[in-house]
């Protein structure tokens, strides 16, 4: 007998067996086609207010473990999924899926077909949906339509650090980042660190004057959840920094930047959400494949004519990066972090410390 | 950078390790060129392939794959490119050899795809250490040895177990695993042997690490993108082609994944491949499984295996595992395209540069041949034994899994069966075997724990669980009342009704029709490369028991191709090429062609050769679930095509039947008349057409009874089975006994014929028919005489021997049978012509008849212009020959000659009498084309590695029965200058002719030099060896005889008219004509 529920805002009801704790939650239902990486993915603070589907079938096959975690808690408020593993084996592993999701209280699905969940996405975009252990669906529906739009809610006040911190370089520290967090993944520090960077971490309402308080040699805006629209303050904070010192902008950190540059954002029908999204390089043509987790994405309409778009996206040919032309700033929609998906870019960290090093005096 | 004109090489004949993925290949590249506007030049000594039509490539050459013929086509062609990389190791080989022969430079040729220098590093051991080291990859403790001494020094120094493998080899022939210093010699032995560089690399035994392969791609601009990952649930030590794969990887996380990922992209980088390129690795396993020195918090530790720098058999099963044309890009690469100028023909919104995302799970199981040679040694390990491979698509693997069990036809074994041996409480092995799967299946059962299996055979214990979960739910089945929720269940871990109703103690059928009325149905899914995440226009779908079904029927009339499983012996690509055809005739009909197959490697399973593939098992169940599938709310279902699947497809004439869903061609009833002895010695007398005496037995005294009222030999063999299986020829009642008994067990539970075995020339016929009217392309005549399987023969087309007399006889008898047993299609008979007696008239009698397309199909259609299988699908559909424009009759000989000669893989087959019988053993063929029969036949040879060199020196065996039929083949050897060795009997008989001889003893254990020992010298470069019958004892010396010459590569000649030949067509000049196909055909 199902013990769990998939309803969707359309009305369409998916049972399935309970694989997290009891109780219902609500979100907007999005898609990942990584078929690798689902711990990485369930905490990374992009998947606020969102029920994530993952359309590899079969999930929690290697296991949990801890040192893979990009934040410190379960960030979609559910897990729709086909198959979570009652099995797991790695030698890395820890716990199984179904355990991981109760000890971090997030409700969770199995048994969906979650194909048949995609292609309803795809074709009518991302919507609301709750996944529910205790209700009939007629119930859930009705409570549905009471769901506050996920466009609404300003989620980078509910994944920012409440206060700032120090990621240490490791080994020699050559130079001093700011990072402004909307939503940071860890592997961003991770990143910055081993190439020598010591991070510090300001949460997301900081003012530009305090993080150049910190005489850092770069500033890093990063990725998080929700609609960019909705971010005056950090737009009109990184408008101050832009000119003033190296900016490179990740993923929610790109529509920041390219919103202080004039640019403006608009909602993908069903976001980008994989590790397979081929970007091209606008200058040199070379296309490599990368990570990206969006719902929205920049209009190039009304950009800087300081800046130029640097990438594009192959599929859909939508904006994956901005650069301008005399200033050292660059953004990159995809993420250049990974964690999870392919490593090929994260050459754009070389770039970006190599972009700090060429600013004289930016050598602390 | 666009080439004007490219030369493709294709990969020659089908044997282990090299088989029907590179027709695939090929013909996908050739398509990718014409879509590019760049002219084709085709060569390949393959006639069984959809690549060699004329219609594929703009200049197709069936001809022998070697430098001097390469040569001058390129004279004669002036390509201005050339690209090997899609005719696998052969493609590669030869460029390497019209390198060295400076055939490259000499013409200025551009090498597309794979550079030399990456083909060296790539193949070459030392190069590639070098080339591992460079890139900061980790290399194996190994060392490249050219010397046995070298290679004990080696191991020496590594350290027992090792690993031997042979440079420069496909399918890791020769090369093995040495856990004793005996085994050390033997196959350091057999690597160097086998390498034709006379070099092996002896390398540290990673036995039970994890064996993960990556597909990738790498454009000219440098532009790299991995396809697909895959894992093998056997761990390393047995061939990758030997196991059990799966895609994508199931247990490497995203930090393992992708640290192999970045590897493999540094590796096709650094050779700068412009296409396609396989990557393998291994890969620590849990230490609980196999210990490893190192930290496991740290990155596992890996090792680059192996790399493959061109398109390979794993590049097929990436293709359709992921649905990505591997070789189609890879073509479109070549021509100069960088990934983001080449659209996916998948989505076609999007291009070729991106990764595709796979959400569902892929198993292949290969398919090896030891149904067949049951005497074969069935130990898997570094040398590759199957022929073919199926795969499954399913939404979990067990389900995934149990679908490519169904697909593997092995005597309609499902995941349940057992050897009876282990039933009754005996001892079973672990060892990698063919049978490992179904042992696993089998220790489990019997309680053996997960951590015990894995410890004991090093697969991961994530595989050994899901196995678990299979054999959970096989109790249930047991034990439970069969509810709607557990016939679900075990529905969804892709139980067949077959085995919910073995379990559950009901017949299949019950199953099937408690799940129509439970509404327990399958739906189908896409393949689309992209998880569905973009709207996606392939028509390419798996079953599965979820809850949206994506292949709604379309409008329009439809038929059912059924295909024809995987490449085995007996039923090989030949069959493929046949479903094809039918599918291409069907959309030339004006309706849509539905295809269902299995076999990844395969040109019916493109995703554009159908106007729908069903990649599914080809049972009763599957079948009929898309036929149902395809008539949704129509009141007729579509019909089903069975007669270009081999056996496979025929076998589904009775069940279609059954279920009253309809068959166009011929009918299950004509079927029946064929194959049912007693129907059909009635319609033969009935015709007055003579047949070899006999009878259909299913006793072991009425078969002795029919021998000694027919007079022996009499030849043995089962009815309903394809490729001869279990076919013998007997000689007194000693051998009828145990042959019978055999053949009993190959019928499973059906009749098995006793026939006076003829002894006369062998005739084929392919016949087309429309219901009225009978088209006859052509009659081949086979070298051997009767009593070597068809298969195995060689045949000539048009007949060298047939008078017009005879020729007339045949087609009037063809034309009599085909309309009187109402055959629709194609028909293949068989004919035993005895030689002429002075004042009689011809002596043809009936051997066998198939109303289905034969393995000669391909070879015909080519050689004869006659588009067979398009003409026969017209007739099946109701158009008749003459609408066609087609007169009915024997088609007027073409003015060219053409041979098609059998290719075997025993080198890679240890155990496996090469001796040529009833019981066919070949895995491929090659074509030899020409204005004479000496050129065809000489070309035939070449290309089947039969070529004898002048002045070589020759090893004869031969039996009293045929040393009269050699005298004069003896005398023609010495005359040629050919030198003779021959056993102490023919050595007699050599010298009373008064010939030089130089006598070896057959006694392996006495004096030296023995058989064994001039052929594993190398002293004889050709072995002539005949023997009376399976249990005389000449047929036991003459194992190791042909064993030797088998694993030496030294071509072996069992039959003495193949033999006599081969030297008429050798010393005769071997002077032959290099054309195309149309130039041939007088086009």
């Amino acid at each position: 007998m199902p013990d769990a529920l998939l309803v969707l805002a359309d009305g369409s009801v998916f049972p399935g067996q309970s694989i997290g704790v009891e109780g219902h939650a609500d979100g907007e239902v999005v898609f990942n086609t990584s078929m690798t990486g689902y711990q990485e993915m369930l905490t990374d603070p992009s998947y606020a207010g969102q029920l994530l589907t993952l359309t590899y079938p079969m999930i929690g096959n290697y296991g949990m473990d801890a040192a893979v975690e990009e934040s410190a808690r379960i960030q979609p408020t559910g897990l729709i999924v086909r198959e979570a593993a009652t099995f797991f084996s790695h030698i890395r592993a820890a716990g199984g899926l179904s355990d991981y999701l109760k000890a971090k209280g997030v409700v969770g699905i199995s048994g969906v077909d979650t194909r048949a969940v995609t292609r309803k996405i795809r074709r009518h975009g991302v919507m609301p949906g709750t996944v529910t252990t205790h209700e009939s669906a007629e119930a859930a529906a009705a409570r549905l339509r009471g769901y506050a739009s996920y466009d609404d809610v300003n989620w980078v006040t509910t994944v920012t650090t409440d206060r700032e911190y120090d990621w240490p370089a490791s080994g020699e520290s050559r130079l001093r980042i700011a990072l402004l967090d909307g939503g940071v993944k860890r592997n961003i520090m991770r990143s910055l660190a081993s190439r020598g960077c010591a991070v510090r971490v300001f949460p997301s309402t900081t003012r530009a004057d305090e993080m150049l308080a910190l005489r850092p040699d770069g500033i890093v805006l990063s990725p998080g959840p929700g609609d960019p629209r909705l971010l005056e303050t950090m737009v009109a904070e990184t408008r101050q920094l832009i000119g003033k010192v190296p900016i490179l902008g990740i993923c929610l950190g790109h529509q920041v930047a390219a919103q202080a540059l004039g640019a403006g954002t608009f909602k993908l029908p069903f976001g980008h959400r994989g590790g397979n999204h081929p970007v091209q390089d606008t200058v040199t043509g070379r296309v490599t494949v990368t990570a990206q987790n969006h719902g929205y994405a920049v209009d190039a309409a009304g950009l800087d004519g300081a800046a130029y778009v640097s990438h594009i996206n192959l599929n859909d040919q939508t904006v994956e990066g901005i650069a301008l032309k005399t200033e050292p700033l660059m953004t990159i929609q995809y993420h250049s972090e990974a964690c999870p998906g392919p490593l090929d870019n994260d050459g754009i960290f070389d770039r970006f410390v190599g972009m700090m090093a060429a600013v004289p005096g930016g050598v602390i | 950078m666009k080439p004007e004109s490219v030369l493709i090489i294709g990969s020659g004949p089908i044997v282990i390790g090299q088989a029907a993925e590179f027709d695939y290949a090929g013909t996908q590249a050739c398509k990718a060129m014409r879509e590019e506007g760049v002219r084709s030049i085709l060569v390949n000594s393959n006639p069984a392939t959809i690549m060699t039509d004329l219609e594929v490539a703009d200049a197709v050459y069936v001809e022998p794959l070697n430098v001097a013929v390469i040569e001058r086509i390129i004279q004669k062609e002036k390509p201005e490119a050339i690209l090997p990389t899609l005719g696998g190791q052969t493609g590669l080989n030869l460029a390497m050899d019209l390198h060295r022969a400076g055939i490259i430079e000499k013409y200025g040729l551009r090498l597309l795809g794979t550079p030399l220098e990456a083909i060296r590093r790539a193949e070459d051991r030392e190069l590639f250490r070098d080339m591992l080291a460079k890139l900061g990859e980790p290399v194996l403790e190994s060392e490249i040895c050219h010397t046995v001494e070298e290679c004990e020094s080696a191991a020496r120094s590594i350290g027992l177990p090792v690993v031997i493998r042979p440079a420069y080899t496909l399918g890791g022939t020769g090369g093995g695993m040495a856990f004793t210093w005996e085994q050390l010699r033997a196959v350091s032995e057999s690597g160097l042997a086998a390498s034709p560089i006379t070099q092996v690399l002896v390398e540290k035994n990673l036995l039970g690490w994890k064996e993960v392969e990556y597909e990738v791609m790498r454009d000219g601009a440098g532009n790299c993108i991995t396809i697909c990952n895959m894992e093998n649930l056997d761990p390393m030590g047995v061939h990758t082609g030997d196991s059990i794969v799966v895609a994508p990887s199931q247990t490497l996380s995203d930090k393992d994944y992708q640290m192999l990922r970045s590897a493999a992209l540094r590796i096709i980088t650094e050779l700068g491949i412009e296409g396609g390129c396989n990557v393998q690795f291994s890969l620590a396993p849990r230490k609980d499984v196999r210990d490893w020195e190192g930290d496991p918090a740290k990155p596992l530790p890996y090792y680059v295996i192996e790399v493959n720098p061109r398109v390979s058999r794993s590049s097929a099963l990436a293709s359709k595992a992921t649905g990505y044309p591997i070789a189609r890009v890879a073509a479109k690469i070549a021509c100069g395209k960088t990934l983001d100028q080449i659209p996916n023909a998948v989505t076609q919104k999007t291009t070729a540069a991106f990764e595709p995302a796979l959400d569902y799970c892929v198993v292949k199981i290969p398919r090896w041949p030891f149904d067949k040679f049951a005497l074969g040694d069935r130990r898997l390990g570094t040398q590759m034994k199957a022929t073919g491979e199926v795969m499954a698509i399913d939404r979990c693997f067990e389900a995934a899994l149990n679908k490519a069990v169904r697909s593997l036809e092995v005597g309609g074994r499902s995941l349940l069966w057992e050897r009876p041996e282990w039933r009754n409480g005996g001892e079973f092995s672990l060892e990698a075997t063919d049978e490992r799967l179904w042992a696993l299946m089998a220790a489990i059962r019997r309680g053996m724990s997960t951590m015990d299996v894995s410890r004991t055979t090093g697969v991961d214990p994530w595989f050994v669980e899901r196995l678990q979960n299979i054999v959970a739910m096989e109790k249930r089945l047991l034990t439970e009342h069969l509810d709607q929720a557990l016939l679900r269940a075990a529905k969804r871990l892709g139980f067949s009704d077959e085995m919910i109703g073995q379990l559950a103690d009901r017949l299949p059928e019950q199953i099937r029709n408690l799940r129509h009325e439970w509404d327990i149905r399958p739906v189908y899914k896409m393949v689309d490369t992209c998880a569905a995440e973009f709207d996606a226009a392939t028509p390419y779908f798996y079953s599965s028991y979820e809850s949206e079904n994506e292949a709604t029927p379309e409008p329009g009339a439809a038929a059912v191709v059924i295909g024809s499983g995987p490449i085995r012996i007996g039923q090989g690509i030949e069959f493929d090429y046949a479903s094809v055809h039918a599918a291409w005739a069907l959309q030339a009909a004006g309706l849509r062609a539905i295809m269902v197959n299995s076999n990844p490697e395969t040109v019916s399973t493109d995703f554009d050769t159908s106007d729908r593939l069903y990649f599914e098992p080809l049972d009763d169940e599957a079948v009929r679930d898309i036929i149902e599938n395809e008539q949704g709310e129509e009141p007729e279902p579509p019909a089903s095509i069975v007669q270009f699947g081999g056996q496979t497809a025929i076998n589904l004439a009775d069940p279609l039947r059954r279920a009253a869903l309809p068959i166009i061609g011929s009918s299950s009833e004509t079927i029946d008349t064929a194959e049912d002895r007693r129907l059909f010695e009635r319609f033969l007398q009935e015709l007055g057409i003579p047949q070899p005496p006999g009878a259909a037995i299913l006793t072991m005294e009425e078969a002795i009874k029919t021998a000694e009222t027919i007079g022996y030999p009499v030849l043995v063999r089962p009815s309903f089975v394809l490729g001869g299986r279990a076919m013998e020829i007997v000689q007194n009642a000693t051998e009828l006994v145990t042959f019978v008994a055999h053949a009993f067990e190959a019928a499973q539970g059906k009749p098995v014929l006793i026939d006076k075995f003829l002894e006369g020339r062998e005739v084929e016929v392919d016949a087309i028919c429309d219901g009225q009217q009978v088209l006859i392309p052509g009659i081949m005549e086979h070298i051997e005489a009767a009593g070597v399987h068809s298969g195995d023969s060689m045949a000539v087309y048009p007949p060298v021997h047939l008078d017009d007399e005879e020729r007339e006889v045949l087609r009037d008898y063809t034309e009599r049978i085909v309309l009187g047993m109402g055959a629709i299609g194609l028909t293949n008979i068989q004919y035993v012509v005895l030689p002429r007696v002075p004042g009689e008239g011809p002596r043809v009698f009936v051997l066998e008849v198939n109303p289905r397309a034969s393995r000669t199909v391909p070879f015909l259609s080519k050689i004869t212009g006659v588009p067979m299988v398009q003409l026969a699908v017209s007739a099946m559909l109701g158009r008749s020959l003459a609408s066609q424009g087609w007169p009915p009759g024997l088609w007027p000989e073409k003015p060219l000659v053409a041979v098609k000669a059998p290719v075997f893989s025993m080198s890679k087959l240890v155990g496996v009498d090469t001796y040529l019988g009833p019981e066919m053993k070949s895995t491929g063929e090659v074509m030899g084309i020409d204005r004479t029969f000496e050129g065809a036949l000489a070309k035939a040879l070449l290309s089947s590695d039969l070529a004898l060199k002048p002045n070589a020196a020759v090893l004869l065996s031969i039996s009293d029965r045929t040393k009269p039929a050699a005298l004069p083949l003896i005398r023609q050897l010495a005359e040629s200058g050919y030198r003779l060795y021959a056993t102490e009997g023919t050595a007699t008989m050599i010298e009373a002719l008064g010939l030089p001889v130089t006598s070896v003893t057959k006694v392996l254990t006495g004096g030296h030099p023995n058989v064994v020992d001039v052929i594993a010298d190398g002293s004889v470069q050709c072995v002539i060896n005949t023997s009376e019958g399976r249990f005389t004892g000449s047929l036991r010396d003459g194992f190791h005889i042909r064993r030797t010459a088998a694993e030496k590569r030294v071509p072996c000649f069992t039959s003495i008219d193949t033999a006599r030949a081969a030297i008429d067509a050798l010393t005769a000049g071997a002077s032959f004509d290099v054309a195309t196909l149309r130039e041939y055909l007088g086009q």
